[in-house]
């Protein structure tokens, strides 16, 4: 499958959004960045520690890799608009991956104040990338405010515990009119091709890969997995039956030619 | 006077310029971004920007994350 993944003004061929958080040393990010396809990775915005430099730009830049600041780790809406200015100042992009997380525990989204966010950075020229809840409801309203695409939840963050919600996942990808980006859970290669099997527009994943026993490796399982899924959804599975339906024919039905 | 930069209150001399203070702290100049009292101060401007006495700064920059 060669259509390329549109989100906002741009355009993609991978399908696959990597983070960079968890990975074990740069050397290894890389090869599993490579690996990966990506074209499209996240950052976090921290304080700067005294006389250090944030070389994971150099390396996102050196391989070509569009940079998506995330605002990880604000617990308001006021906290992550600020994030989000920051994110923008220091890296020169107004993309950015909306985060307002209700507690350090679950680190589930905050319905009230992630709405609340994206309409002030869309109405401020931003181009949105919500991490939302597997909400149907809540996605059309992420939308209403000018979000770019919604991120849903498989799961929670780092739990590899999948997709727990298919059904909602394809209620959302039913109703939006954005990509719908399967953000967050992701476990193991078939979760992300369950993801695009769904009708996800796309994937973004970080500790599938960053925290495996080989990224670099799982960095190409999920790079096909999510190709393979996409294929999938594109394709048209055969409808599933309660019985069985044989694929050998009971007498010669072949065509003459 | 004091300033609160990144959470630490520092004393620094009266009519320093914000560039000085970011100077002094960090020596990344790509890739950082600042905010003074909850507002993000440009680039362009931080020699321009005389801090005033309880400043609250916040320097960032990216970091694996995400």
């Amino acid at each position: 499958m060669t259509d390329s993944f549109k989100i906002g003004d741009r355009s993609y061929d991978s399908r696959l959004i990597m983070g960079t958080g968890g990975a074990p040393s740069l050397e290894i990010l890389r090869e599993a960045l490579i690996n990966s396809g990506t074209q499209l990775t996240t950052v976090a915005m921290r304080r700067v520690a005294a006389g250090t430099r944030g070389s994971i730009l150099d390396l996102l830049a050196e391989l070509k890799i569009d940079v998506l600041p995330n605002t990880a780790g604000c617990l308001t809406a006021g906290d992550a608009v600020l994030t989000a200015r920051l994110a923008r100042e220091a890296l020169g992009t107004s993309w950015v991956k909306l985060e307002v997380i209700a507690d350090e525990h679950t680190l589930l989204p905050d319905p009230i104040e992630l709405v609340d966010a994206a309409r002030t950075l869309v109405d401020d020229g931003f181009t949105v990338l919500p991490y939302t809840n597997d909400d149907p409801v809540l996605a059309r309203k992420l939308e209403d405010v000018g979000c770019a695409a919604v991120m849903p939840l498989g799961a929670p963050i780092g739990s590899g515990l999948g997709v727990r919600n298919p059904h909602n996942i394809e209620l959302m990808v039913a109703a939006a009119g954005v990509p719908v980006i399967l953000d967050a859970g992701i476990g193991s290669a078939s979760d992300a091709a369950l993801a695009m099997e769904l009708g996800c527009s796309g994937v973004l994943l970080a500790s599938a890969v960053t925290r495996s026993q080989q990224p670099g490796l799982m960095a190409a399982a999920m790079r096909d997995a999510v190709a393979a899924g996409y294929a999938c959804r594109a394709a048209g599975r055969i409808p599933v039956r309660r019985f069985a339906l044989a694929s050998s024919p009971s007498r010669d039905e072949s065509p003459a030619f | 006077m004091n300033v609160t930069i990144n959470g630490e209150t520092r004393s620094v001399s009266a009519g320093q310029s914000l560039a000085d203070l970011i100077a002094a702290h960090t020596t990344a100049r790509s890739g950082v971004a600042v905010a003074v009292n909850g507002e993000v101060v440009p680039k362009t401007t931080w020699p321009d920007h005389v801090l005033e006495d309880g400043a609250t700064i916040e320097i960032l920059t990216a970091v694996q994350g995400g």
